[in-house]
């Protein structure tokens, strides 16, 4: 890419955010001074199991967890997913269902799609054209037939709420397992997960200014648990391997700092939302927010801009130095757009367009004058190269104007 | 982020020809709004001598999409329609200065226009007779459909054959489990069942013929004459005596110090070519066989 002259702007925090400095500097240590391994019975190890557990307890706080020994260190966000599944899978062997949605991450889909080829029945819940699910269809499908129940806590692609609260209630009354990723939802909003049904929660260090391959498992006390990795007796056996100490003490301080800025998230970052959400749609026709308005993440902003493509915008979008994403399929190299889009039913000539914008409270209102001020001019380049635009907005009935062979 | 050439870049970011074609007598549409790319090409074409005077074209995709549709429109202008349908995909990505494999379904997209828009010309219909998988194999761009037509048309049962059918696995091998997948699907409904192919099998000693024994024996010192001619010397078979090969050094090789050295290595190679542990012993020429006469 032309190395852009202005400062670039990050929007993409929904996909990975920046390591926050303080995590940084408490890391290093650990990587020289405090190499000990913390199992070890000398000081090298014992201050380092220390640091661990304050780690813990950071994280602790910010779930509202009961007990510290319910956090489970993982490798990330999609170990902590694969192991609540396949551990609900091998504690209940006679049960033999999942229930998920069709909007997922990957890391919950394609292993339930794996699962379902080994002969498991995998339930998805729809969503509306907003995202939403239906509790009416959910409760019809909780039985003792089924080992977990998997929903996310936000979506990651429209920022979109499931609720999942009520969700694990529901799950509970019926004797049956409830785990959610919550990887987008922890560290912007407040948890309180001891007043709560889940039984299992997964979060992910890097999207809360943590660093990258550290997450964790929050595993309720008394839930019946089976590990994915079997060895030495790290995490209470719970996962064995030693521990990624740099990486938990980097969390920690990351979960610490998530907690001091949690107001934020819910104002300012909110605002600044808001602000590029109605910037953009005030200056761009054929372009609406996708997902659930009303009850979402506040850094997510999800717009679908009709009849151009995701990557091209993104491109554009670059070379002023703006970074954000797309479920283009493009994008992703797949033949499909994104499953988010398409589960909502949003029409192929918007959902190739979708944009999505993820603010963090590193972000500023200059930053949202600038992305608001470049929006528009690339849409409309873009639309002046589409078979799917005419002169000053769509052709006519688009789908038929322009229906191409092996349409 | 993909990896696009510099090409890419300038013909996405500065499309040449780009935009509708209000005189054309020639128009291509093709593409699949499902996948996200849809392509309309518009040619202004010479009656006289069939010649395309000028080119244009609309396009709904990506960076690549959007920069193969401008050089295909470059790359034709002037050509006969004749001519232009001798441009093939490679030609339009080699032209970008290549596409990432993800993307090379972009150039085919432009080809496709460009023979949509002739049989447009030619009062033809023109039917795409090609349909699009998902990317299986990233090492050689080679989707799911292609693989699994191949597999079909050829009654394959392995990943190694659908490798020398169709290339795919046979780089890194990473996309092994997903071609298993197809065969599997394939082989289910011919009503056999996919069973992995036994490892490679291990050479076990003394499982060869005598003249197998021999033929790889002859092999191994094949293999090393062009390095010794080099320096100007040679090896010779001698004869074989049970574990033991006895062998010529020529020229520059005999005695030189280098000669235990090379017969280390010859040794090494018979033992890893017979699967059994044999001696290299050199002797001199007049041996009590002649030396065998290897062809050059
Ligand atoms: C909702 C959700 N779940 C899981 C993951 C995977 O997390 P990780 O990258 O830590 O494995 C992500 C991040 O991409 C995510 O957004
Ligand atoms: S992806 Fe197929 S061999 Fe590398």
């Amino acid at each position: 890419m032309s190395i852009p002259n202005l400062t670039p702007i990050y929007l993409d925090n929904n996909a990975t955010t920046r390591c926050a400095p303080e995590a940084v500097t408490a890391m290093l240590p650990y990587f020289t001074e405090q190499f000990g391994n913390p199992s070890s019975m000398h000081s090298f190890g014992a201050k380092v199991g220390h640091a661990v557990k304050a780690a813990r307890t950071s994280l602790q706080k910010l779930l509202g967890a009961e007990f510290d020994s319910e956090i489970i260190y993982t490798a990330g966000g999609t170990e902590a997913d694969n192991t609540a599944i396949l551990s609900a899978l091998k504690a209940n062997p006679e049960r033999k269902e999942i229930i998920t949605t069709t909007v997922e991450h990957h890391a919950v889909l394609h292993l339930c799609d794996q699962l379902e080829k080994e002969g498991y029945t995998i339930h998805k819940l729809k969503v509306d054209g907003k995202g939403r699910l239906d509790l009416n269809e959910y409760a019809k499908l909780l039985s003792d037939k089924v080992a977990l129940v998997s929903v996310m806590w936000a979506n990651n692609e429209t920022g979109t709420f499931f609720p999942v609260v009520k969700m694990a209630e529901m799950a509970n009354a019926a004797g049956v397992l409830f785990h959610t990723d919550a990887v987008q939802a922890v560290g912007k909003i407040p948890l309180k997960l001891k007043d709560t049904a889940i039984d299992m929660l997964s979060l992910s260090g890097h999207k809360l200014h943590g660093p990258k391959g550290i997450g964790a498992l929050y595993l309720r006390r008394g839930a019946r648990f089976r590990p994915l990795l079997r060895g030495g007796g790290q995490e209470r056996g719970r996962r064995a391997g030693t521990e990624n100490v740099p990486a938990i003490i980097g969390m920690g301080v990351a979960a610490q700092l998530a907690l001091e800025h949690m107001e934020m998230e819910n104002t300012y970052v909110r605002a600044l939302r808001d602000k590029l959400q109605a910037g953009i749609l005030a200056a761009v026709p054929h372009a609406f927010v996708t997902g659930n308005p009303d009850d979402r993440l506040p850094n997510t902003l999800n717009v679908a801009f009709e009849y151009v493509e995701g990557e091209a915008i993104l491109m554009l979008l670059n070379k002023q130095g703006i970074a954000a994403s797309s479920g283009s399929a493009c994008t992703s190299g797949s033949l499909e757009p994104s499953h988010v889009m398409r589960a909502m039913g949003i029409p192929y000539t918007a959902a190739h367009g979708t944009i999505r914008f993820s603010l963090s409270h590193e972000n500023t209102e200059a930053e949202m004058d600038r992305v608001i001020a470049a929006v528009p001019s690339i849409i409309a380049q873009l639309r002046k190269l589409s078979p799917y635009w005419g002169e000053n907005g769509p052709v006519t009935d688009p789908e038929k104007a322009f229906a191409p062979t092996y349409a | 982020m993909w990896d696009y050439s510099e090409t890419v870049k300038e013909h996405f970011y500065n499309p040449r020809n780009a935009g509708a074609l209000p005189d054309a007598n020639a128009i291509g549409e093709v593409g699949s709004i499902s996948c996200g790319d849809a392509l309309r090409l518009m040619l202004k074409v010479d009656p006289g001598n069939e010649t395309i005077t000028d080119a244009s074209f609309q396009t709904f995709g990506c960076g690549s999409a959007i920069a193969s549709s401008s050089a295909l429109t470059e790359i034709i202008k002037g050509k006969t329609l004749d001519q232009a349908l001798e441009v093939s995909n490679q030609d339009i990505a080699d032209f970008l200065g290549g596409l990432p494999p993800e993307k090379m379904h972009c150039s085919v997209m432009g080809r496709e226009a460009l023979q949509s828009a002739v049989a447009n010309y030619r009062g033809e219909v023109w039917s795409d007779d090609h349909e699009e998988g998902a990317l299986i194999c990233k090492c050689f761009a080679v989707d799911a459909v292609m693989i699994e037509e191949t597999i079909r048309a050829n009654n394959l049962c392995s990943v190694e054959q659908v490798t020398n059918y169709t290339k795919a696995g046979g780089g890194c091998s990473s996309c092994h489990e997903g071609i298993e997948e197809i065969l599997a699907k394939v082989l289910a409904e011919r009503g056999e069942s996919f069973t992995a192919a036994p490892p490679p099998e291990k050479k076990v000693p003394g499982k060869l013929t005598t003249l197998e024994r021999i033929r790889k024996i002859e092999q191994v010192i094949e293999k090393a004459r062009p390095n010794l001619q080099r320096d100007h010397g040679d090896i010779e078979l001698v004869d074989v005596d049970g574990k033991t090969i006895y062998v010529s050094m020529k020229g520059a090789c005999s005695g030189c110090q280098m000669e235990a050295v090379t017969l280390g290595g010859v040794q090494a190679q018979m033992i890893e070519a017979l699967g059994e542990i044999v001696k290299v012993i050199p002797v001199k020429a007049t041996a009590k066989l002649a030396p065998n006469s290897l062809p050059a």
